[in-house]
């Protein structure tokens, strides 16, 4: 049997003295498209940070790319293999204009200038960002930020995508375009969303985490 | 980061009149600034050392505290050896530096950075002034949690430093970033400040009260300080 993408086992995470994360098993291989569900302040974009390595399970065991990953040095390679959107595009876009934010991934994949070029024109025309590339990343509208969001993450062609929240606040067009980008580019992903209409467009398999807990939802139910 | 790190906690020094705090930490370093022979910082060292094991604060977090400001005296004391400094002045020196950081976190950093300005403006301390060290603790603790922020978008998407231009236009992006969110949310704060009705100055809410025993702690404190200048 293959090996999955991303394994957890038994992930226990509290904040303080607030338990978040109650004992979390999850398991995504590829060509998976896993949809997650839950109420606010469930822990979902926790369960994302701890899978990138930004935050440390109080126990459990952290398998990506069929090695476990505990000290900061393990999560190096998963963060050049995994792309992940955060919530909040502010929280992502840091480089003065789009095309430099975009080029930013690959450059740290050690792509060459000439590759890197191709890589930002072939995404900004996936995305439909072409009158964007030249613009300021913070004179950006809110949707646009998203966009440009996505786009530095699938330049860097990541295996499996954690998407937060991708559609959050966005308008019926935008978040078909970002369905159907989506759709026919992203073959493995783990996402988040309140959304139930667009989990359903999106993904195979459904898990609700409430009470630090992940349940399989049957399609049917959402 | 935690700038707060002293101000939880339980101990009587925690539980005191913040105005009261103030006036007798100026005190205290006035005195023990101005004196002259070397005995008289030294006793006011094991005061505040005193006062330190009364707050109950945690002594790790101390001693990174003390060391940070000693690194600064340490400099002073490579040039005793070689002659341009006295000795009984370096000693002087770290003594009476050592006793007034050590009061600092035993009587101001007990109180939160807001009980302390509301304390200043009671005290009659100039309202803006008041307003911008206020602002400048409230929004240095925003800054570093955007600088937390920027960093994990940085190795989210696979960096590692090295020495090359990318590294250094990398760390660029970082300060520039920096600057122009925190000038792009300073806007917004005051446009929401504005829209609340803020008028150059904070409104007071409560009225503090000043009890029997602040003032009694008071009077002590300011007791003890003048006799180990004057009488001892």
């Amino acid at each position: 049997m293959k090996e999955p993408i991303i394994r957890l086992k038994g992930v226990v995470f509290k904040y303080d003295e607030r338990y978040v994360l109650k004992g979390v098993d999850l398991e995504i291989f590829e060509g998976e498209r896993i949809g997650l569900w839950g109420p606010n302040g469930g822990g979902k974009t926790t369960l994302l940070y701890i899978i990138m390595g930004f935050l440390k399970p109080e126990s459990g065991i952290v398998e990506i790319l069929g090695k476990v990953r505990n000290k900061e040095e393990d999560f190096l390679e998963v963060r050049r293999k995994l792309g992940f959107l955060f919530q909040d595009s502010d929280n992502q876009l840091f480089c003065p204009t789009v095309k430099e934010d975009i080029a930013f991934g690959p450059l740290n994949l050690g792509k060459s200038r000439e590759e890197t070029f191709k890589i930002v024109e072939e995404t900004c025309e996936l995305l439909g960002l072409n009158g964007l590339k030249e613009r300021l990343n913070h004179k950006l509208s809110y949707g646009e930020k998203r966009l440009v969001a996505l786009g530095t993450v699938m330049a860097m062609k990541p295996v499996c995508y954690l998407l937060d929240e991708p559609c959050l606040g966005l308008d019926e067009m935008t978040q078909k375009r970002i369905l159907s980008i989506l759709r026919n580019n992203a073959k493995t992903y783990l996402l988040v969303s309140h959304n139930k209409e667009f989990l359903r467009q999106t993904t195979d398999k459904v898990y609700l985490l409430k009470d630090g807990r992940l349940f399989q939802i049957p399609p049917n139910f959402l | 980061m935690h700038l707060e790190a002293f101000a939880e906690g339980d101990s009587f020094l925690h539980r005191m009149d913040s105005r009261v705090k103030i006036i007798v930490f100026l005190i205290f370093s006035i005195l023990c600034a101005t004196s002259k022979a070397l005995r008289i910082p030294f006793l006011y060292l094991l005061f505040s050392i005193s006062l330190i094991l009364c707050s109950k604060v945690r002594l790790k977090v101390l001693f990174i505290r003390l060391l940070g400001a000693n690194f600064f005296i340490g400099l002073i004391w490579i040039f005793v050896p070689l002659g341009y400094f006295p000795l009984d002045q370096a000693l002087m020196v770290t003594l009476k530096a050592n006793a007034i950081v050590m009061a600092t976190i035993a009587l101001l950093a007990t109180s939160s950075i807001f009980s302390l300005a509301r304390a200043s403006l009671d005290l009659g301390f100039p309202k803006k002034l008041v307003s911008i060290v206020f602002l400048l603790y409230r929004y240095f603790t925003v800054n570093h949690e955007e600088y937390e922020r920027l960093k994990r978008a940085i190795s989210a998407r696979g960096f590692i430093p090295k020495l090359n231009v990318h590294t250094y236009k990398t760390y660029g992006h970082l300060i520039g970033g920096l600057l122009v969110r925190s000038y792009e949310r300073a806007e917004e704060t005051y446009k929401c400040m504005l829209s609340r009705g803020f008028k150059e100055d904070f409104p007071i809410y409560e009225v503090l009260k000043l009890k029997k025993k602040d003032l009694i702690f008071g009077i002590i404190m300011i007791l003890i300080s003048a006799f180990i200048r004057f009488k001892a």
